[in-house]
């Protein structure tokens, strides 16, 4: 259609951010968030020490909701996060008091957890029993098994070196200048660098391919937040004591599953059946094996955010992961992901945790107790998934 | 009382990317039948919708006039208050519910709040009988065929007074005989006086019934003929639709058929409910290289059943008998197995099993070809891009972008998504099950051009139709069947619509 195509070169830069919306709203609500707080706390919340307690209070949370948002594309829900994570955080303390070393440990862990992820996706994949049921019967068996194993009794950790792998960080002395860690800024530097040049080369190359691009000045925007982004928390870190361990963990984590959803097959598999099962089948999708290896994925992250936690505690607590569930969930909805599935990404999980995790810790500063902080993070959640569906519908998509 | 029921003045309605009104008028005379036609994505559609209020007073520009007066619908429920019924593109009967339930579904009578369901069930009986739907309105709808949903569907509009109907496509699920039931219907109740909007891309009903017919191309009305002061012909319409003229319905075809390739022998399907019940029985054919085969028959024959058991046990409970490819046994278990082996399946509904609607007009059209488009599981986007550029290209997909979400497409620019989708799988045997409901003439003659040069590429390609005509123009031969049997098989030459219809009742 001739005149659609014209009026799409005509398209100006701010009808495009206006079309977008949607895409970079939750990022806006993080930083109102964080901005409401510093003015609240007098800043306080903008300290290098308070950022880094941020992401290593939150690292359990970020990781489940990693999976959990893949869960939740596939159409699915799991309940049983919270119990898993105590399960196999009690397992990781034991695995570590044989003395087998944390690198062992960690291996161990995250194949227990896939293992209850193979156990749990086998019900609901194979099964076709509805994982809401599945996962409910996985949190009671899974606290169960942990007080089984646990004796309902904390178990402690032979030594300290068990708990680096969440508050621990890395840095090295003989680059710290004037009591800045540079190794942080230096792989903060690195990593916009990379940044800048796969997103130029990749730009490149689409408009050699004569492929649509962004226009200019959105393109340079996006780029220009990433660096700003990478180096106010690199600066952050070198400020405090480096780069946290448990961020490089998350990093990771992140960084595999948002080129997994991406770039990959299997994420697109991912999308597909979340979108429309029955089509996906008849397109030669094997749906079943789909959904399975999503709850196996689901099962090793929560064996890792299990071992997290443990770190984060310094032991195996039998009530470890209480509620993890709920905000690994709501992170999900928080970040744009649809209940109906097919529709929800790793960054907006993420996101969706850090708003949660953010106003967490900005209330605990302002010294208000746990009752408020429910009752706020449940309006944050109410509004936040009205404002998606209100502009989805806007945009025509229902 | 003004003399036109319905006035649309200078009506423009923009999407994001798309203007798919473009000062659009046209007026609908009490009492009369008033067709709209159009090539897919023209914008019918999108008309209906202003009308009606799916687009609120203020997401369009312009004026709708109902019944001489200004429409300020902001919904559905308010034009139907009015006495305005839409019958859209795609049903919207509750699947689960009866048919009594559906027909009074939104505006059920009641009093203090309680429905009193006996009531609505002898109230529903007239409504039924006027239609001609021979049902109990106890039966749900969801096990019915898609004539009879239609029926209901009318059933339900004539409970609500209304005054002015609007058929989106009406007959483009049904087979001729049921489209003539339907087609009568309309005229009946124009009789009594009611008004009705009909969108088709059937030209013959559209001569049959209407009386007077408007043409959009590109989001503009192009011309209204009336059918009383000049005689119209499908040629006229098709130059409004298209703005030139299309001389043949079906293209050119040099037939090189080879030796068979795949063989059914007495394959039977068994109910995916009821394990008892046949729906398929011992049913034998087979396909040459190179040749087009159609089933035909009635709704209800067990044409899609089969296709789909065929297409690695995709319907029924179970199902038995043989397939050969290549003369090597083949066993199917999966649709994922089936593309594998070179069968690809055009399915019939498109918006429930062929298409992903949330996702892009890209990822749908690569969805089958995943493997093929990646790396070591890694995607290849730049391939994919420009396949899916290509399909776009050759099959005139109208689409702002090829990002483009594709429920946001028309009814016939969706199926050729999924076409384009089973083409890029590249399938050696090409299952086709209604492959143009809802498709332009224009855009007919392309896809039939594409089936021809798949099979003049050696390629073979089983075709389920309803329609006669398609089938007699397109296929080398042409199997009828009914009631769950193949009743026997045609040659090109030899096949009339007679023939096929009696042997169909033989
Ligand atoms: N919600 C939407 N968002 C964006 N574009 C849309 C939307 N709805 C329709 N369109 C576009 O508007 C144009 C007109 O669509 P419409 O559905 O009215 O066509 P149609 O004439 O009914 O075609 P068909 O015969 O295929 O049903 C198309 O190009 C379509 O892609
Ligand atoms: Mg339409």
């Amino acid at each position: 259609m001739g005149n659609s195509q014209q009026q799409e070169k005509r398209l100006t830069f701010f009808q495009l951010a206006k079309d977008n919306i949607r895409n970079y709203s939750m990022f806006l609500m993080l930083a109102l968030i964080f901005i409401v707080f510093s003015i609240l706390t007098g800043g306080v919340n903008f300290t290098s020490r308070n950022i880094t307690n941020i992401f290593i209070q939150n690292s359990y949370i970020l990781i489940l909701a990693v999976g959990m948002v893949l869960v939740i594309i596939i159409g699915n829900i799991d309940l049983s996060v919270g119990s898993v994570c105590a399960f196999t955080g009690a397992i990781s303390a034991m695995l570590y008091n044989t003395g087998m070393g944390l690198i062992p440990t960690l291996i161990l862990t995250v194949i227990a957890g896939a293992a209850i992820g193979v156990f749990q996706g086998f019900w609901i994949a194979y099964a076709h029993i509805p994982a809401f049921i599945v996962t409910l019967a996985g949190m009671l068996l899974f606290r169960g098994l942990t007080y089984i194993i646990t004796n309902v009794t904390p178990i402690s950790l032979s030594d300290d070196d068990f708990r680096t792998i969440t508050s621990g960080s890395i840095s090295f002395e003989s680059l710290d200048r004037g009591g800045l860690h540079l190794f942080a800024l230096i792989i903060g530097a690195l990593l916009a660098g990379l940044y800048v040049y796969f997103a130029f080369r990749s730009r490149k190359n689409r408009i050699k391919r004569e492929f649509e691009v962004l226009p200019v000045r959105y393109f340079l925007l996006k780029m220009g937040f990433f660096i700003l982004l990478t180096g106010t928390l690199s600066y952050k870190f070198a400020d405090y004591r480096g780069i946290p361990t448990v961020v490089v963990v998350l990093s990771l984590v992140i960084a595999v599953f948002v080129f997994i959803t991406k770039n990959t097959v299997i994420g697109r598999y991912i999308y597909a059946v979340g979108g429309n099962a029955k089509s996906a089948k008849l397109s030669g999708i094997d749906a079943d094996r789909v959904i399975f290896i999503v709850h196996v994925i689901m099962g090793a992250l929560a064996g890792l955010a299990g071992l997290v936690f443990t770190g984060y505690m310094n032991s195996a607590l039998p009530q470890a992961g209480n509620l993890f569930e709920l905000d690994a969930i709501a992170s999900c909805f928080i970040g744009g992901a649809s209940a109906s599935g097919g529709i929800g990404t790793i960054i907006g999980a993420i996101t969706g945790a850090l708003v949660m995790g953010v106003i967490n810790n900005g209330m605990s500063l302002m010294n208000i107790g746990a009752d408020w902080q429910y009752v706020v993070k449940a309006l944050v959640l109410l509004l936040a998934v009205y404002y998606d569906i209100y502009t989805r519908r806007k945009a025509g998509l229902g | 009382m003004s003399e036109h029921i319905l006035e649309v003045e200078h009506v423009t309605k923009e999407f994001p990317g798309v203007r798919a009104l473009d000062d659009v008028s046209f007026s609908v005379r009490r009492g009369e039948v008033h067709c709209l036609c159009g090539e897919n994505g023209a914008g019918k559609s999108t008309l209906v919708g202003v009308i009606s209020g799916i687009y609120a007073k203020g997401e369009y520009d312009g004026t709708v006039l109902f019944k001489g007066e200004q429409a300020q619908f902001r919904s559905i429920r308010d034009s139907e208050k009015q006495g305005l019924t839409v019958i859209h593109q795609e049903l919207a009967l509750s699947p689960y519910l009866s048919i009594y339930e559906n027909i009074f579904m939104g505006h059920r009578r009641h009093r203090f709040g309680i429905i009193r369901w006996d009531d609505l069930l002898i109230a529903s009986r007239p409504f039924l009988k006027r239609v001609g739907l021979d049902e109990n309105p106890e039966t749900i709808v969801s096990k019915m065929g898609v004539g009879k949903q239609q029926l209901v569907e009318i059933a339900r509009a004539l409970s609500k007074q209304t005054e002015l109907l609007i058929l989106d496509e009406p007959t483009s699920s049904l087979n001729d005989d049921e489209s003539e039931k339907l087609l009568q219907l309309i005229l009946e109740l124009k009789k009594e006086g009611m008004s009705c909007i009909m969108i088709s891309h059937k030209l013959n009903e559209v001569l049959e019934v209407a009386d007077s017919i408007t043409v959009l191309r590109d989001g503009r009305s192009i011309c209204t003929y009336d059918t009383h002061t000049q005689q119209v012909t499908k040629a006229m319409i098709i130059k409004g639709m298209v703005g030139r003229d299309l001389t043949s319905m079906y293209p050119e075809k040099t037939a090189s058929i080879g030796p068979t390739v795949c063989t059914v022998r007495d394959w039977t399907v068994y109910h995916p409910e009821y394990h008892q019940m046949k729906v398929v029985d011992q049913a034998s054919f087979d396909v040459r290289k190179g040749e087009i085969i159609a089933f035909c028959g009635p709704m209800g024959a067990g044409r899609t059943e089969l296709m789909m058991s065929l297409f690695g046990k995709s319907y029924g409970s179970s199902c038995s008998g043989e397939m050969t490819l290549h003369g090597k046994k083949l066993e199917l278990r999966s649709p994922h197995e089936a593309i594998e082996r070179g069968i690809g399946y055009v399915s019939e509904d498109r918006k429930e099993l062929g298409l992903i609607l949330i996702q892009t007009v890209r990822d749908n059209i690569s969805n089958s070809s995943l493997r093929k488009l990646s790396r070591l599981g890694v995607m290849d986007t730049y391939r994919e891009i420009s396949e899916a550029e290509k399909y776009r290209e050759s099959l005139k997909i109208k689409t702002p972008t090829i990002m483009q979400l594709v429920r946001n497409l028309s009814g016939g620019n969706q199926q050729k998504v999924v076409l384009s989708r089973c083409l890029l799988a590249d399938p050696e045997i090409f299952i086709v099950d209604e492959p143009t409901r809802g498709i332009d003439v224009g855009a007919k003659y392309e896809i039939y051009t594409i089936l021809n040069q798949l099979a003049s590429e050696g390629k073979s390609i089983i075709m389920v139709t309803s329609e006669l005509p398609e089938a007699l123009g397109m296929a080398d031969r042409i199997y009828v069947m009914n009631e769950g049997r193949i009743k026997g098989v045609l040659d090109r030459q030899e096949a009339t619509q007679e023939q096929i219809m009696h042997m169909a009742l033989s």
